[in-house]
């Protein structure tokens, strides 16, 4: 920070404050970071630590009110942004400094083709007609749409989320902007779409020089194509420096503790081969589910046995949850048989089948919307036993419910509070004591932890893996990458396009993968290490010249 | 995230807070909100005029008096009867007023109370169920829409006697269709939220999934159009009356006077206003009042009200 100027942008001593009816909330405090040409920033946080309110600071995205910049100052090659007037401001954002977003569906206008979308953003700051609708053309050839041409008047909803996030870059760069601001843009997207992107956003930096700064909460994704990182935990920057440093050599606790929380470092299950004496619990045997003409499950069939842990991977359409909401029954399954205990799950009588509800239970991706809003979390939790009247007498409901919230790590006042009121790894937490009201011998979670922040996954995970120790429960684990699995499952069953491509023990799968989409799935999943990271790229890159030539 | 940092600074103290009876926290949540506090006071005033209204100012609101036919309001020579003046045949508008509150309160109250129950049920169920319930439903509710409401009570009316409760029936027929459009793309919606598949999981039966976990959701709603309703169906009932098919004088109601006062708006625009006023009123009332409830029984809005009643007791 010799000079002012040399940097494209800067960040000095940002104080953000948001003014509700419990007095001034201060979202940032003292954030400082800055970024030059050609480099990519990451600011690093979880949930609710001011690295999406700081990026909203630089495009002046904050409402006001209710939020207000307290104090600092945001230079653009040494202009100061915050005191410029809405016009001279509109001229830089968008123009110099181009923003992408999480969810490229809602940022896209469905009724307008995304080539006259496109072109519409340098039509707005004055680049005439043709030029504008042959540079988007040429733009979208550069992100990598494939048959661009011909895509140029289709509508955003026709084409997939990679491909959206994609023409969403197009648009950005449309004005060769000096900055671009990438907030969470992978999150949404499957792994190996991901790397894609990331990648895309990588060769686009190095043809372009534009500044890239990366708002995420992913350690790997800040592996992968960070040059410096900025960890920031509770409106506070904790940690700065090169992305090598901050990982090998963490100097803050907060981030010594994020970065020990990756998934995927853990001792591999081994596989107790205590297996051929007890009958299986469930069998699954060629389960099919067409919805019309869409073949969402194309005939899956495992075993699991009491106790285990089956991990079922794949990505977006893999079919994953499709089998796991036939199993409940939330879905008729087209064909196939699901023997639980040797009894089919499929030909049960409704009667049979609310007796079954008992045993086997689920927990949802997102505890935010599978808990009722209205209810409380006692409410909620002995729901199970209003359903199932002589599971527990009504006189101990309370006494249980307490004892189940301090089972999963909660305390008993909690039980008078609503699900707002607590954070999402928390909620999720309850979601798992409702699943338990029922003392079930098998949970299906989908998707259980992939809402939530690192270290909360980390501790969800853990959660359950003592819960399965105390109860001997059975888990089918659904998730859509590799790594969450890794340290959690006895074996792990690969899906894609509706059918099992590889089924195996933990080991078996991440260390000897039969399947070329095993391996990149493997390939594709980020780790939390710079060094691991550049040794893949270099690998692909090897791969793909050879495959060119 | 806003809401996030807000939910933590928010928790210890709710913590606190010792538990209260839950009419007691109702009340100081309607301390909080002084507009629906005076919309409380109102309705009760009007709520008390209903029940014991005729039987006070029967005398007052019937006897004639010619020589003060259409005697302007806030004129004191008369007494504070006739404040707000005298109707053509020179009763007092005030005694009036509060003589018709009874009828005019029950029929729209019934009506609306009828309309949403039999709307609200029939939408709840042709939301839930299947598509063939669903669609016999809809198009029910599509012939009831198709025909104009008016001609239906004018031809339910002729061949019934025109009697409160013939009225209040054909009232309610006709605003069902409103409740139940709602209430069923409520529940659709609903359907679809992944705390309904909790439920089913956990072997929830439907009538549990409706009533325990769609129905507080879907009255909010309901409860809002209802109070909107309110007046329309006060004006319907003076549109039937002065066809000659809904209330008759001697009996009154405020969508009558109205009708009544109209033929006189020219010389005395006191005959209509003052009952437009009382509806305007009374609608408004309910509507706060509404509003207010909506936020008290949603627990993700109520922190505003409780804020308040905080920050008024400090």
């Amino acid at each position: 920070m010799q000079t002012e100027t040399a940097h494209v942008l800067e960040v000095k001593d940002l104080a953000v404050e948001f003014h509700t009816v419990q007095g001034r909330v201060k979202a940032v405090r003292d954030v400082s970071f800055y970024l030059d040409r050609g480099e990519t920033l990451a600011i690093l946080g979880e949930s609710g630590s001011g690295k999406s309110v700081s990026a909203s600071a630089i495009m002046n995205l904050i409402d006001s009110p209710p939020g207000y910049i307290t104090q600092g100052s945001i230079t653009y090659r040494g202009q100061d942004l915050l005191g410029m007037t809405g016009a001279e401001r509109r001229r830089i954002n968008g123009c110099k400094i181009a923003m992408i977003f999480q969810d490229p569906l809602a940022h896209l206008n469905p009724v307008y083709p995304v080539g006259w979308q496109i072109a519409e953003l340098m039509r707005a700051h004055g680049v005439e007609k043709a030029t504008a609708s042959a540079r988007a053309l040429e733009l979208m050839e550069r992100v990598g749409l494939p048959n661009a041409k011909a895509r140029f008047d289709a509508y955003p909803h026709q084409f997939s989320g990679g491909q959206r996030q994609r023409l969403m870059i197009a648009m950005a760069l449309g004005l060769e902007p000096d900055i671009l601001i990438a907030d969470e843009p992978t999150t949404a997207l499957d792994v190996t779409v991901q790397a894609q992107i990331l990648e895309l956003l990588q060769k686009l930096q190095a043809e372009t020089g534009m500044g890239l700064l990366l708002i995420t909460h992913d350690l790997g994704v800040v592996a992968d194509i960070a040059d410096r990182v900025v960890v920031m935990n509770s409106g506070e920057i904790v940690e700065a420096g090169t992305t090598r440093e901050v990982f090998k050599h963490p100097r803050h606790a907060y981030t010594q503790k994020l970065i020990a929380a990756a998934p995927g470092k853990g001792a591999l299950h081994a596989v107790e081969p205590s297996q051929d004496g007890s009958a299986p619990l469930l069998e699954v045997e060629n389960v099919v589910k067409y919805y019309g003409g869409l073949k969402a499950l194309k005939g899956a069939s495992f075993t699991l046995m009491p106790g285990e842990t089956i991990a079922i991977v794949g990505e977006s359409g893999s079919g994953k949850s499709t089998l796991a909401r036939t199993l409940l029954r939330l879905e008729e399954p087209t064909e196939g048989r699901a023997l639980y205990k040797g009894r089919d799950l499929f030909a049960l009588s409704p009667k049979e089948l609310f007796d079954m509800r008992r045993e086997i239970q689920m927990v949802f991706q997102d505890p935010t919307q599978s808990l009722n809003p209205r209810m409380r979390v006692e409410q909620l939790i002995s729901e199970a036993w209003a359903i199932h009247r002589d599971l527990l007498p009504r006189a101990q409901w309370s006494d249980r419910v307490a004892e189940l919230l301090l089972q999963v790590g909660l305390l008993p006042e909690h039980a008078q509070r609503y699900p707002h009121q607590f954070s999402g790894g928390q909620r999720q937490r309850i979601a798992i004591a409702r699943a338990l009201a029922m003392s079930p011998e098998l949970i299906i979670c989908d998707e259980a932890v992939s809402a939530l922040d690192v270290s909360i996954q980390a501790q969800v995970i853990a959660l359950l893996d003592e819960l399965r120790r105390t109860f001997n429960l059975s888990y089918i684990f659904i998730a859509h990458d590799l790594p969450v699995v890794r340290d959690f499952a006895d074996r792990v069953i690969v899906m894609q396009n509706g059918e099992i491509v590889e089924m195996g023990t933990v080991e078996q799968i991440f260390n000897r993968p039969q399947q070329a989409y095993t391996r990149d799935l493997l390939a594709a999943g980020l780790e939390a290490d710079p060094d691991i990271q550049s040794a893949r790229r270099a690998e692909r890159a090897a791969h793909a010249a050879l495959s060119a030539v | 995230m806003i809401a996030s940092t807000l939910k933590c600074a928010r928790s210890p103290a709710e913590a606190l807070a010792p538990p209260r009876h839950p009419s007691v926290a109702m009340l100081k949540m309607l301390w909080a909100d002084k507009f629906a506090l005076a919309a409380a006071i109102f309705l009760l005033i009007a709520l008390f005029c209903a029940i014991f209204g005729p039987s006070l100012m029967e005398e007052a609101a019937t006897k004639l008096n010619l020589r003060d036919r259409n005697a302007p309001p806030f004129d004191t020579e008369r007494g504070w009867m006739f404040v707000l003046g005298a109707d053509s045949l020179g009763r007092s508008i005030l005694a009036r007023i509060l003589v018709a509150s009874q009828n005019t309160l029950l029929i729209a109250a019934a009506s609306v109370a009828f309309a949403m129950l039999v709307g609200g049920t029939l939408g709840l169920i042709a939301g839930y169920s299947g598509r063939r319930v669903s669609d016999t439903i809809m198009r029910l509710a599509d012939v009831i829409m198709s025909f104009p409401s008016l001609l239906l009570a004018v031809i339910v009316l002729y061949m019934l006697e025109p009697s409160i409760l013939n009225l209040v029936f054909v009232l309610a027929i006709t605003r069902i269709p409103i409740y139940l459009r709602t209430t069923r793309a409520e529940v659709l919606e609903i359907r679809e939220r992944m705390f309904i598949q909790a439920a089913q999981v956990m072997g929830a039966s439907s009538a549990r999934i409706i009533l325990r976990h769609m129905l507080p959701i879907v009255i909010p709603t309901l409860v809002t159009i209802g109070t909107l309703d309110f007046a329309f169906v006060m004006l319907a009932e003076s549109s039937l009356s002065f066809l000659g098919i809904g209330i008759q004088p001697p009996e009154i109601t405020w969508g009558l006077m109205i009708a009544q006062g109209r033929a006189y708006l020219n010389q005395a625009w006191w005959l209509a206003f003052w009952p437009g006023v009382a509806i305007i009123l009374t609608t408004m009332s309910l509507n706060l009042l509404s509003g207010w409830l909506r936020i008290a029984l949603d627990p993700l809005q109520r922190w505003r009200l409780e804020m308040g009643g905080n920050n008024n007791a400090n």
